[in-house]
């Protein structure tokens, strides 16, 4: 699974990746998610709709909210009204 | 003798002063040189800017279905179904999500938001268009209702021109119809 966050003049970058599976690199990944919210970042993981060809995002609010089976967490800055 | 040395300094000094000025005037243009050095070096770098956008339409392209980055590379925004019947969303980049009535095409709603990163504000805080059009998506399609009460919700053409809403809807219709004749 990867961490991906976007960032202002570079697009995405790659904060971490690991096998939720290994206990090791599933810590690193708890610790970048709580990072990343702490810094005031929103957290996605793009999925399909059930029983269509619709694609949508699915808000993560915690590391053991990310669906199973995820390929990516994507961070990106809170939204706040323009 | 204490007046003749007097005068024989104040001579000295007489005939050194036009040197000392040019001196003094070289080092002045040598220091307006090195200030000036350090603002060429941080002329930026006019790739940089397309080389984001550039990964942020791949990034992107890799979430959003086929017909909607179709829809992005062909008109230059996605429309977006709400979660309520009835409400569609156009995601223009770095603009207002505009919603309207698909059945009407009439114009309900701007919805002014942004996704400020302060962690880097030296370099700027404002996303590549594309990464601003999927942060819109995924909070639209993740959380629909939290995006319109973060927005600023304003009548239609505050900053989006209405007149270039309608010409996009008609232009989506048009792209549609086309894409439906084409798979059939």
């Amino acid at each position: 699974m990867k961490f991906l966050r976007m960032r202002p003049g570079h697009g995405e970058v790659l904060l971490t990746e690991g096998d939720p599976d290994v206990q090791e690199d599933e810590e690193r990944l708890v610790e970048e998610f709580r990072r990343q919210l702490d810094e005031g970042m929103w957290a996605a993981v793009p999925t399909h709709a059930p029983g269509s060809g619709r694609r949508q995002a699915v808000m993560i609010h915690g590391y053991d909210e990310i669906p199973s089976g995820a390929d990516r967490v994507i961070f990106f800055p809170r939204a706040s009204g323009g | 003798m204490l007046l003749t040395v007097l005068a024989l300094t104040l001579v000295a000094l007489a005939l050194a002063l036009p040197t000392l000025w040019r001196e003094l005037s070289a080092l002045r243009r040598r220091r307006a040189k090195l200030r000036i050095r350090p603002e060429r070096r941080s002329i930026a770098d006019p790739g940089k800017d397309r080389r984001a956008e550039a990964r942020a339409r791949e990034l992107l392209r890799s979430c959003v279905n086929d017909e909607e980055w179709g829809m992005y590379r062909d008109l230059g925004f996605i429309r977006v179904r709400g979660a309520t019947p009835g409400y569609s969303y156009l995601i223009y980049p770095n603009k207002p999500v505009v919603a309207y009535v698909p059945e009407t095409g009439r114009l309900l709603n701007e919805y002014c938001v942004e996704f400020p990163d302060m962690s880097g504000a030296i370099t700027g805080s404002r996303l590549p268009g594309s990464d601003d059009v999927l942060a819109k998506w995924m909070a639209l399609t993740g959380d629909e209702h939290r995006l319109i009460h973060t927005a600023n919700m304003h009548l239609p053409g505050r900053q989006v021109d209405p007149g270039r809403v309608r010409r996009d809807l008609w232009r989506l219709a048009q792209w549609e119809r086309e894409r439906s004749s084409a798979r059939s």
